[in-house]
């Protein structure tokens, strides 16, 4: 057993595409061991995993395999290890997207990744109010209900309504926030959403304590 | 829904803030990231540094800028000025930058532009265009701080970058620089319209009613000043709320807990 005060080993999965530093910044200043790493045996001792992406989904996904850490994932996922895909982390998740259409994803989550509407300027760059669907998701814990987030993306991911913890508004009801046992994804980023995304990553550095380390 | 962000800009020379700056409290007035930070905690909705430093020896302390600002700042930030390869982008966005904003380098080099949206996503590759006004409802796009003019003309330039990989165009019109006395509204206008991409209206802003009428009749997604932020004539607060009195989607100033 380790001292609770020590803090969660988190991973960072560096599969070899541009900017992934400042996912890991915010993971640091909320209180995690964060590496970023393609690792596959600290992946597996680790307590959290994060699955960061920027660009394009088939250059993601392309090097997501290159790397093998595709196989990293889903096995961190069955394991029950908490996983945590942002943006283009979160895109590569579900069945496929029409940025690739003929690139799969990892297929963990159902649905599919589709093109913002037309009309309102693509990429989405901007901060947009969550609009809540699940109150009580851990992710949420301790942020007020209006709340603002950083997004960027041209795509988002079309799914089961169920498993949809918060939206904003952009055109179309965007999918923001995902929650399903232990998986979080958001197509937000917390790491450049001022002191609200401050505290989503928190909570999820929060749910690591106590576990292995 | 389309909010717009509200981006101080902070001209860096050799990792110090060149215009003078009247902000109370600041330990260093000439430190970007400590200024940076000012922003954020008003609600700045991202910032952009510009390095204006003439000597290339000087990479250095920009990178390190970058570094330190991506510990202290948690908004998104760009970087400009100065980038002329793929190098020099990587070095940066590994530092922790969000974007990167090219300017003359893509004029001399637009494969430039494909080659770092490719490599590191359109999301952070932003290109500056320097805008004169011909007097005749176009306008040319020049280089080195205004002083070169390329024969190109703007708006088709716009188009061009977004189909190279653009994937923001940060608009500034060099009638207006320093004017204060507004943008160049018909040109951010005709610019935001015609690409898809996000258009960052800068140049001339003296007033609150400047960055609304950016935001409104300039159609902008983002509205940038310098000077009227850095000398306290207005806080980040007063733009939000000039821009929500004038019916303008805006994530909403920070409370004033001080």
């Amino acid at each position: 057993m380790t001292r609770t005060d020590e803090p969660p080993l988190v991973a960072v999965l560096d599969y070899g595409i541009g900017n992934l530093r400042s996912a890991q910044k915010g993971l640091e200043r909320a209180g995690a061991d964060a590496r970023l790493t393609s690792d596959k045996a600290l992946v597996r001792d680790a307590s959290g995993v994060v699955l960061p992406g920027v660009g394009h989904f088939g250059t993601c996904m392309a090097n997501l395999k290159l790397s093998g850490l595709d196989e990293v994932v889903r096995e961190t996922i069955s394991c029950g290890q908490p996983f945590l895909g942002i943006c283009v982390g979160m895109q590569m998740m579900f069945e496929s997207s029409e940025e690739a259409p003929n690139v799969p994803g990892l297929g963990i989550l159902p649905g599919v990744v589709r093109k913002l509407p037309p009309g309102l300027t693509r990429p989405q760059m901007q901060w947009n109010r969550l609009d809540v669907k699940k109150p009580r998701c851990r992710l949420l814990n301790g942020i007020a209900e209006e709340t603002w987030m950083y997004f960027v993306h041209s795509y988002a991911a079309d799914t089961d309504e169920n498993l949809v913890a918060a939206t904003c508004e952009y055109g179309t009801s965007v999918t923001a926030l995902i929650e399903l046992d232990n998986i979080w994804a958001t197509q937000f980023h917390p790491e450049k959403s001022g002191l609200d995304g401050q505290k989503v990553t928190r909570n999820f550095v929060d749910l690591l304590s106590g576990r292995k380390s | 829904m389309k909010t717009v962000r509200v981006i101080p800009c902070l001209d860096v020379d050799a990792g110090r803030v060149v215009k003078g700056v009247n902000f109370v409290g600041l330990k260093d007035a000439g430190d970007p990231v400590e200024l940076a930070r000012r922003y954020d905690q008003q609600g700045a909705d991202e910032i952009i540094f510009l390095d204006i430093t003439a000597s290339s020896d000087n990479r250095g302390t920009i990178i390190d800028l970058a570094r330190r600002a991506a510990e202290e700042v948690y908004i998104p930030f760009t970087i400009g000025g100065g980038i002329r390869s793929v190098g020099d982008a990587r070095q940066l966005l590994r530092a922790g930058a969000d974007k990167i904003s090219l300017n003359s380098a893509a004029v001399e080099t637009p494969h430039l532009i494909t080659q770092i949206s490719e490599e590191f996503g359109s999301q952070c590759t932003v290109v500056a265009i320097d805008a004169k006004t011909n007097g005749d409802g176009t306008w040319n796009v020049f280089v080195r701080g205004g002083r070169k003019d390329t024969g190109l003309d703007a708006l088709e330039w716009a188009k061009r970058v977004v189909d190279y990989g653009a994937g923001e165009i940060l608009l500034t019109s060099m009638d207006g620089d320093g004017t204060r006395s507004g943008y160049d509204i018909a040109l951010t206008r005709i610019i935001s319209q015609s690409v898809e991409v996000p258009v960052i209206a800068s140049g001339g802003v003296g007033s609150l009613r400047h960055l609304v009428e950016g935001a409104t009749d300039g159609e902008a997604s983002g509205v940038l000043a310098a000077s009227i932020f850095h000398f306290g004539d207005y806080t980040i607060r007063d733009a939000k709320v000039a821009l929500i009195e004038a019916g303008v989607n805006v994530r909403p100033p920070i409370p004033i807990d001080e």
